[in-house]
């Protein structure tokens, strides 16, 4: 029912609603535009339900790659269960429907003036901004580390040709060799993320390099679906055992996390000292929200951007929406499927507050799936809503989810592993088909 | 009898609460959005081990949410289906076996699963778009003549009663389905289960090549 009374208010009184909300400059033109910083999970899922359910906003969606490529089933690909390809998504899909999508990059976001400026010298203007810029790194919490260092260790943390260079480089490390990976301290994206690395980087060594091994060193003391990946790896990878394919060293004794790398040696040295020598080396850097979003001052005083959880709008900035790895979600894990699920809830609250309305209650859902091996998957999941603890400060809270439970028969564990690809072919296609 | 009165009555349900609940439920449409990135752009699934949703009636829906949702708490089952308006002995909400959506379907309202519901019931099914071994196929069209059309109705396209919608649903989707009725796992109506026990594992391939070879034609 609201959905008619909505459409109705749009086809005969949208001007007059928008000359009670925003009384400025595109009121002139008659459009209500929204510009779309970002054309990853988050940014591109906004882009398209904002024309599904208002075809009469104008909606730009500006994004510097024509392919992206989905972090999700990328540790699949350094495993080498699937093609890159598979992982890549362009833009047609967005622009059928309507998004104008331009291969750009923006390099200012002029709140007051409402507008973005991009490299490409092109300036949008804005009713609402959507700020979907995902992470970035802090390469200089890692000495001997950075961005052309990143070239030949990977981080592999935004996927892509960093992806297929880790890949690359595992394939061909010889039998024998020691994939070291750094783990960052919390809060990062997709925090069950580098154990489902571990799980697919021993997977292969198993098969195809027996006597190698992968070691963690993470900054944390525990970590994401911790007791159920280590119950996979005990089974799999003679985890615990002095044969075990995967060495996880805790926080505890890297004195949370590494201190250097050194590139040409192909070591890293932790906070406490210890070196170790690597034959691949993967090192996950600490992270912030993308620059964008630090540069515009959407971060405040730290890393990442405060919002409102009815709206995800910016608590520093009014008229812009942060939605994704960049926001501070609450409860809701920096995840692909996080970024989805809000997206979905700020494209509603948009299309309101652009025709005067409140915006409506939200409804936000993650789930992650993580595959520790063949026909071993894991998942967390969790439904939640918006309200306040107990000192009364509004939070996203879960009201229903939880892990995987241990011990889960093999049957179980096996239809995992089929929902984790079966959910990609659905939440790809949603966003990007 | 189920059918018919069972379409109104929920309906009412679901705009009566949309109407009373509105100031703290999330609308239908954003609830139903938070389905789609397991079961598809509406409920049209395209991963072959998750169902389609869409079209299914609202008595398969709320069966299977409120199966999910209280497992086999008949108190708690019986009371949400009086809530929602529906015929509690409709509302069987046979144990069905999960590995997600138990701990999801906590997460939502009664009134919630109504609204979802009904949202997905008017949303049409597209069939799966997969291969099916022709000769499979036609053994199993007979197979489902014999045992399953009398509540599967015309070739399992149609969803009354609360029966499941078959046809066009995944491969993978229906062997998962059919492995854990036949295991115990999930229960099934007495006539359904005698109609199962007496079918070869022959017969239930072919079932399934059957169902995947059907496309809706525009039959609902």
């Amino acid at each position: 029912m609201t959905r008619l009374t909505r459409r109705n208010f749009i086809g005969a009184g949208a001007a007059a609603g928008l000359l009670l909300a925003v009384p400025t400059i595109s009121i002139a033109a008659g459009t209500k535009k929204v510009v779309v910083v970002g054309g990853g999970i988050g940014g591109a899922t906004v882009a398209r339900h904002l024309r599904m359910a208002d075809a009469s906003i104008e909606v730009t969606l500006i994004e510097p790659k024509k392919l992206y490529h989905t972090c999700f089933m990328s540790n699949e690909v350094i495993g080498g269960e699937r093609a890159l390809e598979s992982t890549g998504f362009g833009f047609d899909g967005l622009r059928a429907r309507g998004v104008k999508v331009v291969h750009d990059t923006v390099t200012a976001i002029e709140p007051d003036a409402r507008r973005v400026k991009t490299a490409g010298g092109e300036t949008f203007a804005y009713d609402r901004l959507v700020v979907a810029p995902g992470i970035d790194f802090k390469f200089d919490a890692i000495e001997g580390y950075g961005r052309e260092v990143a070239e030949k260790i990977p981080h592999a943390w935004q996927a892509g040709p960093q992806t297929a260079l880790l890949r690359k480089q595992i394939e061909a490390m010889p039998d024998g060799g020691t994939v070291v990976m750094c783990a960052p301290g919390n809060p990062f994206r997709c925090p069950p993320g580098p154990y489902e690395r571990a799980s697919l980087i021993a997977h292969y060594l198993k098969r195809h390099k027996p006597r190698s091994k992968i070691v963690i060193l993470d900054a944390k003391t525990d970590f994401a679906k911790q007791g159920l990946f280590q119950q996979g790896w005990t089974d799999l990878y003679g985890f615990g055992t002095d044969k075990s394919m995967i060495e996880w060293v805790s926080g505890d004794l890297t004195d949370r996390g590494i201190a250097s790398v050194d590139a040409d040696a192909m070591t890293v040295t932790t906070k406490f000292g210890d070196t170790y020598k690597a034959d691949v080396l993967n090192v996950i850097p600490p992270q912030r929200a993308g620059r964008i979003a630090v540069e515009a001052g959407l971060t405040g005083d730290g890393d990442w951007c405060p919002v409102d959880f009815l709206t995800f709008e910016s608590k520093i900035h009014k008229n812009i929406h942060v939605i994704g790895d960049a926001s501070i979600a609450s409860a809701m894990p920096k995840s692909g499927y996080s970024a989805n699920s809000q997206a979905k809830v700020v494209a509603a609250a948009i299309v309101a507050l652009l025709d005067g309305r409140e915006p409506g209650t939200p409804a936000y859902i993650n789930t992650c799936y993580s595959i520790v091996g063949e026909d071993w998957g894991i998942s967390v999941a969790a439904v939640y809503q918006v309200g306040a603890d107990d000192k009364g400060a509004q939070v996203i809270k879960s009201v229903s989810g939880g892990l995987t439970p241990m011990d889960a028969p093999a049957e179980h564990r096996r239809r995992e592993v089929e929902y984790a690809h079966s959910w990609f072919e659905n939440i790809t296609h949603a966003i990007y088909g | 009898m189920r059918r018919g009165v069972l379409r109104a009555a929920l309906l009412t349900a679901a705009l009566g609460f949309g109407a009373a609940a509105s100031a703290e439920m999330a609308s239908p449409g954003l609830l139903a959005s938070t389905c789609i990135g397991c079961h598809g752009v509406d409920g049209v699934s395209q991963g072959p081990a998750i169902p389609s949703i869409a079209g299914m009636s609202e008595l398969y829906f709320v069966n299977a949410m409120l199966a999910y949702k209280y497992g086999e708490d008949r108190e708690k089952i019986a009371a949400a289906a009086r809530a929602l308006g529906m015929d509690v002995e409709d509302v069987d909400a046979l144990k069905r076996p999960a590995t997600i959506m138990d701990r999801i379907a906590k997460g939502y309202s009664d009134e919630a699963i109504g609204a979802m519901a009904a949202y997905y019931a008017a949303k049409p099914l597209q069939p799966a778009k997969q291969q099916a071994d022709a000769t499979l196929a036609a053994q199993g069209r007979s197979v489902h003549r014999e045992a399953c059309e009398k509540c599967h109705e015309d070739g399992g396209r149609k969803e009354s009663d609360g029966a499941g919608i078959l046809a066009g649903q995944w491969k993978p989707y229906l062997q998962h389905a059919l492995m854990d009725f036949a295991g115990g796992r999930r229960d099934m109506p007495k006539d359904m289960r005698e109609k199962l026990e007496n079918l070869s594992e022959r017969d239930v391939d072919a079932l399934i090549h059957f169902y995947a070879s059907q496309n809706h034609g525009g039959a609902k």
